[in-house]
């Protein structure tokens, strides 16, 4: 579905990913992991093709510089750390928004865009909120309008970056639950950053860890999320645990200060 | 491969991917139809039906349009029916109607005829088309450099045009090559400010999102460098300073049909042009980067709309000067008042532009008859409290974006 080789993206003199590869299966939901400036988000936005970059990236067998904007955003739908969410616009309007790929140039919505946006709408729950302004949602109804607007695009592959910073745990859960929803009914191909890395462990089918710019571990959760791999780029007082209930749960431990001897 | 043929080749490898959603329900997987399945069933097939396939908007923008053209139709009256011959109303009607194909059989003194068709209805439709210009043109760049100070003029088009004309002025030439010159001046002006910007912004190879910020500098620049050569030739030749300045000052004291029947195309072209992309400025408001992931191609929706405002606004400043404020102010107050939806925004600006122009032009030639106020001097003593007042009421603590 998204396989991508020798890609390379420079800010400036600053090299942000470095020749890295990779590949997503068809309804792989991939967990891209990291320590915070690893690359995770400009890997997201050269997949989206949002910034230049170097090296090839191919996604449904296509070349995506290839692509038009309107066939990348037909197979790719994009949802950025934090989106830009005008005050003013109900959410009907916003999730509008997602249909723009499949509306011609100077054209304007037809009933069939409506349609499908209704449906989105009610899938997740925002009917009763519909033709109310962005300003009046709270950030886990936000989350869900921007999650709406994505899957109004109608796209089989979804990019998520961050998608939950901002939620309290029970939401961000809910968020994730969502995600996995929906992914499963539309068979979906998800690519998502993810910071913590407990959740990322539970839900996506394989996690990739970068780290300045190099991609440093990929694999099945179990394979990635080990103490001696996390350690070496989250620091010491990261540990790696297995639950009861066989999750495997990240945690933090404070080390014993080192006190220099008298 | 044009667009059209884009639109109708389905995505690569998208084959077999619900592009569509099913006609039947897709969110409950069959033989699972619990109590609460066939209750949001119920429910989305009712939500369904009262969320439309019409826009929430849609009726709001028909109110908004509507009322926008009662306040022109009145505006026009009202600047049709005051002048400094005293004209009563019925007197007014009764010589607008002698032109109408269908007129009754009245007879009316030809002078009331002459000082109704050919003084006051040609100025009365320049302001109506040098207004809608002025006011579309800065809805337009307000939308596509998503910077609420935009206004017409942004990208150089005043200085490019006063340029124009003062060279027309002092080199002796025909007065009447003053707007073909302000007109090229104003599109040269544009033209230079977006091939410097639009270069120095450009993003790599891959076509990433070049910004809108080096544009802007760039449209700073030019017109700081076109108002220093024509600060400099005006200077040169102090005896026109008084024309050059009262042509900079703007007005439509001089208004005759062939000005009217000059500009029409070129208004009508850009204003065509403008509402076409209405849609595409509403998905701007989520920004560039957002707007290029969601499928637009901003750089050519960027250059579509400075091209066609550009061309509108510069044959309104070639027949009117350098009017100021109508291009910031109405936009905003319309924001202010109706919402900041585009699709709303540019039609309702446009006509409510217009109105405002023919308003201000009124005072303009009344409050001291018979001299004449310069009509940006009302624009600005009008429109500024206006906008204030506006501002600072109900929906002042919203963004105006």
């Amino acid at each position: 579905m998204i396989s991508f080789e020798n890609l390379t993206v420079r800010y400036g003199d600053t090299v942000a990913l470095d020749g890295v590869a990779g590949r997503v299966a068809d309804g792989e939901w991939l967990g891209v992991i990291g320590p915070n400036g690893a690359g995770k988000t400009t890997l997201l936005s050269a997949i989206a093709r949002l910034l230049p970059y170097a090296g090839e990236i191919k996604v449904c067998g296509e070349r995506a510089a290839g692509l038009s904007r309107r066939q990348l955003a037909r197979m790719i739908a994009y949802v950025p750390q934090r989106p830009l969410l005008p005050p003013d616009m109900t959410v009907s309007d916003y999730v509008l928004l997602g249909r723009t790929a499949h509306i011609g140039y100077l054209r304007t919505e037809t009933a069939a865009d409506h349609r499908v946006c209704a449906a989105v709408i009610s899938q997740l729950d925002l009917g009763a909120m519909a033709r109310r302004p962005l300003r009046a949602m709270s950030g886990g109804e936000l989350q869900r309008v921007v999650l709406a607007r994505a899957l109004a695009q109608e796209a089989p592959v979804l990019l998520l970056d961050e998608p939950t910073s901002a939620l309290d745990l029970g939401r961000r859960m809910e968020a994730l639950e969502l995600v996995d929803e929906v992914r499963r009914e539309r068979t979906l191909t998800v690519v998502s950053a993810i910071h913590d890395l407990t959740l990322a462990g539970q839900f996506a089918d394989r996690l990739m860890l970068i780290a300045a710019g190099q991609i440093v571990a990929a694999g099945p959760t179990a394979q990635v999320l080990r103490d001696e791999v996390l350690t070496a780029h989250f620091g010491p007082g990261v540990q790696v645990m297995t639950t009861d209930t066989g999750d495997i749960a990240v945690i933090s431990r404070r080390l014993a200060r080192v006190r220099a001897p008298r | 491969m044009t667009d059209t043929q884009r639109e109708a080749t389905p995505p690569p490898g998208g084959v077999g991917h619900p592009s569509g959603l099913p006609r039947t329900d897709p969110f409950i997987p069959d033989g699972e139809v619990t109590e609460t399945a066939r209750v949001s069933r119920h429910r989305r097939r009712w939500l369904g039906r009262s969320a439309s396939p019409e826009s929430p908007d849609r009726g709001r923008t028909g109110r908004a349009v509507v009322a926008a053209t009662v306040v022109l139709v009145i505006a026009v009256l009202v600047g049709v029916a005051i002048g400094p011959a005293e004209l009563s109303l019925p007197q007014v009607l009764e010589a607008l109607a002698t032109h109408l194909p269908w007129h009754p059989h009245i007879s009316v003194p030809p002078l009331d005829t002459a000082i109704v068709w050919q003084i006051r209805l040609p100025r009365v439709m320049l302001g109506v088309l040098v207004g809608s210009m002025l006011a579309g043109g800065g809805a337009a760049y307000q939308g596509i450099f998503r910077n609420p100070l935009a206004d017409p003029y942004l990208l150089g088009a005043a200085a490019g045009a006063g340029l124009g004309a003062t060279i027309v002025v002092v080199s002796g030439a025909n007065m009447a090559l003053t707007p073909p010159a302000a007109f090229a001046g104003a599109v040269g002006a544009v033209a230079l400010t977006y091939l410097l910007g639009a270069r120095t912004g450009r993003g790599g190879a891959a076509g990433a999102v070049s910004g809108t910020g080096s544009i802007l500098l760039a449209g700073v620049a030019v017109a700081a460098l076109l108002t220093a050569f024509q600060t400099y030739l005006q200077q040169q030749h102090t005896q026109t300073l008084a024309y050059v300045y009262a042509w900079i000052l703007g007005g439509l004291s001089a208004a005759t049909w062939s000005d009217v029947w000059l500009i029409l195309p070129y208004v009508a072209v850009s204003a065509a042009a403008l509402l076409a992309h209405r849609r595409l400025l509403d998905v701007l408001r989520v920004g560039e980067e957002e707007a290029t992931s969601l499928g637009v191609n901003v750089p050519r929706v960027r250059l579509a709309v400075v091209v066609a405002a550009t061309l509108g606004v510069s044959a309104a400043v070639a027949v009117s000067g350098l009017i100021g404020f109508v291009g910031i102010i109405v936009p905003h107050a319309v924001r202010l008042t109706a919402g900041p939806s585009y699709r709303l925004l540019l039609p309702v600006s446009m006509i409510g532009g217009a109105a405002f122009l023919v308003l201000a032009d009124v005072v303009a030639r009344t409050v001291q008859a018979p001299a004449e106020v310069p009509i940006g001097v009302i624009t600005a003593l009008i429109g500024a409290p206006f906008f204030l007042f506006v501002l600072t009421s109900r929906r002042a603590r919203q963004d105006l974006s």
